[in-house]
């Protein structure tokens, strides 16, 4: 049977994601509605602008005088996907919506979904002039998928994963310079996007794992997972596992600060 | 910029501090100029004047807004020369949101764009709305650092642009008039001359090139990809969220709403709608839905009216 994976498609690079598993022959359906959720296996949250994706969800909620809209608010939906256990995996301005906390956000900040124990800060690096691309080593990826040592991610606009959790793996680091002293470095882990089929192959693949593992644990909160970080442990500590969540990243990065 | 305060004060420093970024990265490279407008794909891009009207679009949902001193329907009704806003305003409508922030550039005034991309605007419109400093040159985008958008009316003069260097392209249609029918035109023609690229033999592409005047290898790249090689934005005319959903019908990646949004009855409420339209353009339900009680729309000028100023003849 082929798993069916939703790409939340509000705004952002979702026509990405669902060429990447369609490449891998996997059927990528379009969420926009709550009811799109329903009977999915696992869920991709692609890059885009952070806050114009919270927006979208919320007018789910706000603007709704068609009890269609009503019946349910994205975020709601959202977050009970997440609680399911069902994998999750956010690129981007995904990664942003499922942490736990962000900082760097607009007036006002911006509703999270959360579920991902870690703090991350958005558009991390400043304006599009401070975007780039860069090699990152992933080795643990290489040995578990094949392929090459090094994944290209491109930053752009990125956010960065200033803290994360005991519970969140970490896959890759990306170093920049701290402060003056050029010999503290920052490490960053993920994020953002363009999809890239090796993180997709990954995800599939953990989506699988991790289903069975919901299966074993139903009890779990919850659960995710994502690229970046798979957690660790797999299945020695349900409980445990049960904290973490996903992460993610597509081919981007975002750091964490190693200080 | 705000925040960071909970992971150590560091984290502000290394904000911005790009040069110092290891040397296996590269920045600015053509992909990471595409990568921002992928980013912007379903969304709409409004055009605002002041800070105010800046986070009014960011509230309401807008992926990224185009600061401006004067929307287009000012522009044509003052008449005179439009060049560059104040980079100062431009600043100000950067610190006032977190969405990226585009700015305009005469077309060829390349010193207009490197004013721009030294204050760090996210993406340069080397735009027909403002009056064009070189009436034979585009500006060279690819020496810059910052990516850049261009219009255009069809498939060659897409293809011309994208030469030059830029990263996205929109239609041009005709800005300030709420009159959307150049930007269907617009897009009509390039869809439909793709539509024709795809389904041509290989042998009849050099030929093809020549009469739309575009690179050959870029027509291929266009052939074989079945659209734009980067992202194709709606732009000029678009003043109600119908409108919006037309335009993402009709095949395009996402909207430019300029004049319609602060010309009208109810701005926030607009805003709001539009970005909805565009992420729901196929769905006839929430269009009417988010159709209802918009107040009044902007006044539309009738094209067919000879003393209009037509923009988007202004370059080929």
């Amino acid at each position: 049977m082929t798993a069916t994976i939703g790409v939340l498609s509000l705004q952002g690079s979702f026509n990405e994601h669902i060429a990447a598993l369609r490449r891998l022959g996997v059927k990528g359906v379009q969420v926009r509605k709550p009811e799109h959720l329903d009977n999915l296996r696992a869920l991709i949250i692609p890059g885009g602008e952070s806050t114009t994706m919270a927006k979208l969800a919320e007018y789910h909620n706000l603007v709704c005088p068609m009890s269609f809209l009503c019946s349910a608010t994205e975020f709601p939906a959202l977050r009970e996907f997440v609680k399911a256990g069902k994998p999750v995996w956010g690129t981007c301005a995904g990664l942003i919506f499922l942490a736990n906390k962000a900082v760097g956000q607009k007036t006002g900040g911006q509703e999270l979904i959360g579920g991902l124990d870690c703090t991350v800060h958005r558009n991390f690096f400043g304006s599009q002039l401070e975007s780039f691309e860069a090699d990152l080593s992933v080795p643990e990826l290489a040995a578990n998928e094949g392929g090459p040592p090094n994944f290209r991610g491109v930053f752009i606009r990125a956010p960065a994963i200033l803290e994360a959790g005991p519970n969140v793996e970490i896959l890759a680091y990306y170093s920049v310079p701290f402060g003056e002293s050029t010999s503290t470095e920052a490490d960053i882990q993920e994020v953002f996007g363009i999809p890239h089929p090796l993180m997709h192959s990954f995800f599939l693949k953990m989506g699988k794992w991790k289903s069975e593992e919901s299966l074993m644990c139903a009890s779990a909160t919850d659960s995710s997972l994502d690229d970046e970080e798979r957690e660790r442990g797999e299945a020695d500590s349900p409980s445990e596992i049960s904290s973490n969540t996903e992460a993610l990243f597509g081919s981007g990065v975002c750091k964490i600060l190693g200080v | 910029m705000s925040g960071g305060s909970s992971t150590g004060s560091g984290v502000v420093t290394v904000y911005g501090n790009g040069a110092a970024i290891a040397e296996a990265t590269k920045k600015s490279t053509f992909s990471v100029k595409v990568g921002l407008a992928q980013m912007l794909r379903g969304g709409v891009i409004m055009d605002v004047v002041t800070p105010e009207q800046a986070r009014i679009a960011e509230e309401a949902g807008a992926c990224a807004v185009m600061a401006l001193e004067r929307v287009p329907a000012d522009i044509r009704a003052q008449g005179g020369v439009a060049r560059m806003s104040d980079p100062g305003l431009i600043k100000e409508i950067k610190r006032a949101v977190t969405i990226p922030v585009m700015a305009k550039a005469r077309i060829g005034h390349f010193v207009e764009a490197q004013i721009l991309e030294v204050i760090g605007v996210d993406y340069v419109d080397e735009s027909e709305v403002l009056t064009p400093a070189d009436d034979a040159h585009h500006i060279n985008k690819h020496n810059f650092r910052v990516p850049f958008v261009c219009g255009c009316r069809d498939l060659g003069e897409a293809l011309r642009r994208i030469r030059e260097g830029a990263a996205m392209i929109r239609t041009k249609g005709e800005a300030g008039t709420g009159n959307v029918v150049e930007a269907v035109r617009h897009v009509r023609s390039v869809m439909g001359d793709i539509r024709a690229l795809r389904n041509m033999d290989d042998d009849e592409v050099f030929s093809f090139a020549k009469r739309i005047a575009a690179p050959y290898d870029l027509v291929m790249q266009t052939k074989q990809l079945g659209r734009l090689p980067v992202v194709h934005f709606a732009a000029g005319g678009v003043a109600t969220p119908a409108d919006a959903a037309l335009m993402m019908q009709l095949g395009c990646d996402g909207v430019f709403v300029g004049s319609g949004i602060f010309k009208s009855g109810d701005p926030a409420k607009r805003a709001r709608a539009i970005v909805q339209a565009v992420t729901h353009y196929s769905d006839p339900e929430v269009l009417a839905d988010v159709s209802c009680g918009l107040g009044e729309a902007m006044v539309g000028i009738n094209l067919n009216d000879d003393k209009v100023e037509r923009f988007a003849s202004r370059s080929e």
